[in-house]
């Protein structure tokens, strides 16, 4: 009985998982919604059959009492027959199982793949550990680079470009699109339309190294005006500091060693190899999806990336405990 | 007996379950070793120079992985724009040759890239952490050959004659014929 209830419990726990941000199920596109249904109708049908199977090896191995064996030597041009029409006819059967489910999986890859006009088009980057996300626009100002959250319009056509700068990485969100590797060198695209607005998680599901699972990316679908205003604000330089704390992080971060790998727009600090930070503050998530953004685990992953991160790129460094503070305080007010 | 000889032929396989260490958090974080180095044979009095140096640098110039961040992180932080992309030297000196301004050893190196040097090098010093300074200098030695080569980088993927394959357009299908591709008289 307790077992009984334990298992209940069990699946209903299984069910829990159906729903969720981070779930080719629970589907946001017409695109993951195809991939869905052909998955729920193989499993079906497929099912269907190998039970189909299993209940005639359980007939067969029993078989009827009272019935003889049939003699080999013995020629019976009537159960010659009928073996052959029902192995002819299980034959034509799985043909046809396999014609129709090969053919709806051509029509799938035809309608993913097929040509579509976009709207938007993003350019993504793997990099170990982070995405880099562009916003390519025909007039180059309005050109903008941010990192590890991507914002899209609902009901557009978005085109992503994929690419990486060291190992193949894959781009994977799951309730909007099937994985597609990002391949050094090569350019990989793959159109979404998001159906409604929601934020929904990705992850690379290719290994790429140590921090291959905490290599995440957070999508958030809004409509034509959000995304509009969120654009500006990111195509915007940073805001400069209004107070003492403030000025003081950005004269720390601009002169230390922050400067040296990360870029802020409108100051003096522009290395090109990690996230972009000129409106760090504005993501959800810091460090691909590791921390909720916060001052707090800002100061803790500038403290220490390698307890939160082991073997990440980014280094230990040295600064006093004031300089922390202050560089926390300032990258949390770049919204 | 045999089974003895099994056994024994087996220890080495075990001697391959070594890895080489790597250390990707710095220990300790922040703090900097001390190098006394010497920039020239002379000294006054008649005495060798003084150099005392910590040992870091063995450890960073026999290691593999502390040798191909330092090969990372000589793109990453711009090293060869002035010393150019293989080290080649530009309006930087060349760092594949023999010759040293300030000197061949890890720890000569490291002070280099820590205090800078006259006619254009800049100090690194705080904006560089200091493993990773160390990273760089053993990526410098592995340059010229001095460091162990079943450690050192491969070659970069821009020194190869051409495009590596995945950059290469999709080559044209190949007509059939009684001659082999592999047989064919080159162009």
């Amino acid at each position: 009985m307790a077992g009984r209830v334990l298992l209940a419990a069990g699946a209903l726990l299984a069910l829990s998982g159906c729903a969720g941000w981070q779930n080719m199920l629970d589907t946001a596109s017409a695109d993951s919604s195809h991939v869905a249904w052909l998955t729920i109708l193989f499993t079906i049908l497929l099912v269907v059959i190998w039970a189909a199977v299993m209940v005639a090896v359980f007939v067969a191995r029993r078989g009827r009492p009272g019935r003889e064996l049939h003699d080999p030597l013995t020629i019976d041009p009537g159960f010659d027959r009928r073996t052959g029409y029902v192995v002819g006819s299980l034959v034509a059967a799985t043909l046809v199982v396999v014609l129709v489910l090969t053919g709806l999986s051509y029509a799938g890859q035809r309608r993913l793949f097929g040509p579509r006009e976009e709207a938007v088009t993003i350019r993504v980057t793997g990099h170990q550990w982070w995405w880099e996300v562009r916003y390519e626009s025909q007039d180059s100002s309005r050109s903008f680079t941010t990192a590890n959250e991507i914002h899209i319009p609902v009901g557009q056509p978005v085109n992503f470009k994929l690419n990486s700068s060291d190992v193949i990485h894959s781009f994977w969100v799951p309730s909007l699109t099937g994985k597609l590797d990002a391949i050094t060198g090569r350019e990989n695209q793959l159109r979404v339309t998001a159906e409604r607005p929601g934020v929904y998680r990705g992850q690379c599901a290719e290994f790429c190294g140590l921090q291959h699972a905490h290599m995440g990316i957070l999508v958030v679908a809004e409509s034509q005006e959000e995304f509009e205003r969120w654009r500006d604000g990111q195509i915007a330089q940073a805001r400069q500091p209004e107070d003492d704390e403030r000025r003081q992080g950005l004269a720390a971060f601009a002169a230390g060693p922050c400067a040296m790998c990360h870029t802020i727009r409108g100051t003096n600090a522009g290395g090109k190899i990690a996230p972009d930070l000129t409106h760090v503050g504005s993501r959800r998530y810091l460090a691909a999806g590791a921390l909720p953004m916060s001052r707090g685990n800002l100061a803790a992953w500038i403290v220490d990336p390698h307890s939160i991160k082991p073997g990440v790129n980014m280094p230990t460094i040295k600064l006093s405990p004031d300089e922390l503070n202050a560089i926390s305080a300032y990258l949390e007010s770049l919204k | 007996m045999s089974r003895r000889i099994l056994l024994l032929l087996l220890v080495p396989v075990l001697a391959a379950c070594q890895r080489e260490e790597r250390e990707y958090r710095a220990n300790p974080i922040a703090s900097e070793t001390r190098e006394t180095v010497a920039l020239t044979a002379l000294s006054p009095g008649g005495n060798e120079p003084v150099v005392a140096t910590s040992g870091k640098g063995r450890d960073y110039e026999n290691n593999a992985y502390h040798l191909s961040q330092g090969k990372r992180l000589f793109q990453w932080f711009n090293c060869s724009g002035c010393h150019a992309p293989g080290g080649g030297g530009d309006i930087g000196p060349p760092l594949i040759d023999d010759k040293w301004i300030y000197g061949a050893s890890i720890e000569q190196i490291v002070q280099t890239i820590r205090e800078g040097r006259p006619n254009g090098m800049p100090s690194f010093r705080g904006r560089v952490p200091d493993d990773q300074i160390w990273q760089l200098a053993a990526y410098v030695r592995s340059m010229s050959g001095n460091v162990p080569s079943d450690a050192a980088p491969t070659r970069a993927d821009h020194m190869h004659p051409g495009p590596s394959e995945s950059r290469r357009p999709v080559s044209p299908p190949i007509a059939g014929g009684d001659v082999p591709p592999g047989g064919q008289a080159p162009q």
